[in-house]
């Protein structure tokens, strides 16, 4: 049995720079120079941070994050 | 305004400059959401009214349709100079935008943290001992005018006249073309002589910023970078002083709420987005520019479309218990900075101040309650707030 891996991931083309997502949870999402959101590296979400990675996406006015288990 | 017929009927003659709708809205739009989701009303040469969040998204998502060239509903037509880039519509809207925005990020917000700071201090300073004060007035309006005049590099001893600038544009303006036209030119020859100063002697500030801003290797010309600090003035006071002043609001009438923000200081970010959410200052507005349907709505070109946010914010089929301010509301996708393209600029700058305000506040005067012996005044029209909000201040 393979452990489910949890990544989020920011569509920059929904993204409007609302930055809620790097406010609630830092550790996996960072601004750009304009202020709009993506992930952290590959977006990764360690599982002391799932539930970070869900408030983040809940916070999205823009419905702009996707979390995905693989 | 005073001499306005009433309301008859707020789903096809509503008045966003009634009194009713000005003291107190959000009866008005929970009984729109039911009986007539899209409301109409033929004041304003015809303007529409969404009161859901589900057709406020779509309309601030749909530019084909929904033009941002006159963002307040206003009694004529009447064409204005330009306010890059809230007024601008795609293909013109990015390129205004893109250049602000690296100026407007949380890092760059932050530097401007510890001047918010030193401003509330020394007006609770000012505040001191007293056992009575108006917290819109002595506090809350003082705020983001020295900020924002700090910002552009504009004297902050200018901001009783930003604010008069402000009322008469986007207060007495709805319904006085005079008032507003000659506080629109005020505004164009303040501004046309501070570029002409930073041209002769060039500052770091955010007008000798967009002075030396290039898009494609061209500079903006004067006429839109005066249009763009129009806004950002008019945008930065006015929203952000009404938000400060609604969350006092609200802090003075639900003692459990002041208490617990007190005793529990990490609440303050979810606290900030929920009074955001409830008390959205902002209310927006569209030109319809070509025929389209919406939840069974047609809007008709010509008319304007008031893009309430705040309505938006106080729909139950998104937010559960929408009537109710909830402190720490986990899941709040609020609208009150826009959703789109024309997400709000300044929304990382207003709400650094509104929480440095709420912290500073409620370090100095963590008891106060409205003062029962006069009361609180309401804006009119664009922007929601308290203009008048006496406290008693408990010791």
């Amino acid at each position: 049995m393979t452990a489910k891996v949890l990544r989020v991931r920011v569509d920059r083309e929904r993204c409007q720079g609302h930055a809620r997502c790097f406010a609630l949870a830092p550790e996996l999402f960072e601004l750009d120079e304009f202020g709009n959101g993506r992930e952290r590296g590959d977006g990764t979400v360690p599982a002391a941070l799932e539930a970070k990675a869900r408030l983040a996406q809940s916070n999205c006015p823009e419905l702009a994050i996707e979390v995905i288990e693989e | 305004m005073s001499n306005r017929p009433p309301a008859s009927d707020w789903s096809t003659d509503f008045d966003h400059l009634d009194p009713r709708w000005s003291e107190n809205p959000y009866p008005i739009w929970d009984e729109l959401r039911q009986s007539c989701p899209i409301a109409h009303t033929n004041r304003f040469m015809g303007a529409y009214f969404p009161s859901r969040y589900e057709d406020v998204r779509a309309i601030a998502y749909d530019t084909e349709h929904f033009s941002s060239r006159r963002v307040v509903v206003r009694e004529t037509r009447q064409s204005f100079p330009p306010a890059p880039p809230i007024t601008s519509d795609p293909p013109e809207h990015r390129p205004a935008k893109q250049v602000l925005l690296p100026a407007f990020t949380p890092e760059m917000i932050g530097r401007h943290e510890p001047h918010t700071r030193d401003i509330c201090r020394e007006l609770l300073d000012r505040i001191g001992g007293r056992t009575r004060c108006d917290g819109a007035v002595e506090y809350a309006q003082e705020i983001p005018a020295r900020v924002i005049a700090h910002m552009l590099g504009v004297p902050e001893t200018d901001a009783d006249q930003f604010r008069k600038w402000i009322k008469e544009i986007l207060e007495i303006g709805i319904t006085d073309m005079a008032v507003l036209l000659r506080a629109q030119e005020e505004m164009i020859a303040y501004f046309a002589e501070k570029i002409a100063a930073r041209r002769a002697s060039p500052r770091d500030d955010l007008i000798g910023y967009l002075i030396n801003a290039r898009v494609e290797g061209r500079a903006f010309s004067d006429e839109h970078i005066i249009g763009t600090l129009r806004l950002l003035m008019i945008a930065g006071i006015d929203t952000t002083w009404s938000a400060i002043g609604s969350c006092l609001w609200h802090l003075a009438r639900h003692a459990q709420d002041r208490r617990r923000l007190t005793a529990e200081p990490d609440l303050m970010g979810a606290a900030v987005e929920e009074f955001l959410r409830a008390y959205a200052p902002v209310t927006m507005a569209r030109e319809v520019v070509k025929e389209t349907q919406i939840a069974g709505c047609t809007f008709k070109p010509g008319h304007m479309v008031l893009l309430s946010f705040p309505a938006a914010n106080r729909d139950p089929a998104m937010f559960p218990d929408a009537d109710q301010v909830v402190i720490d509301r986990a899941q709040n996708r609020h609208a009150a900075f826009g959703l789109g393209i024309h997400r709000c600029i300044g929304s990382n700058l207003a709400r650094m101040e509104i929480r440095v305000a709420l912290r500073e506040w409620l370090g100095r005067f963590p008891e106060f309650r409205l003062d029962p012996q006069a009361p609180v005044t309401w804006s009119i029209g664009t922007v929601r707030g308290p203009r008048k909000l006496p406290l008693v201040l408990d010791a």
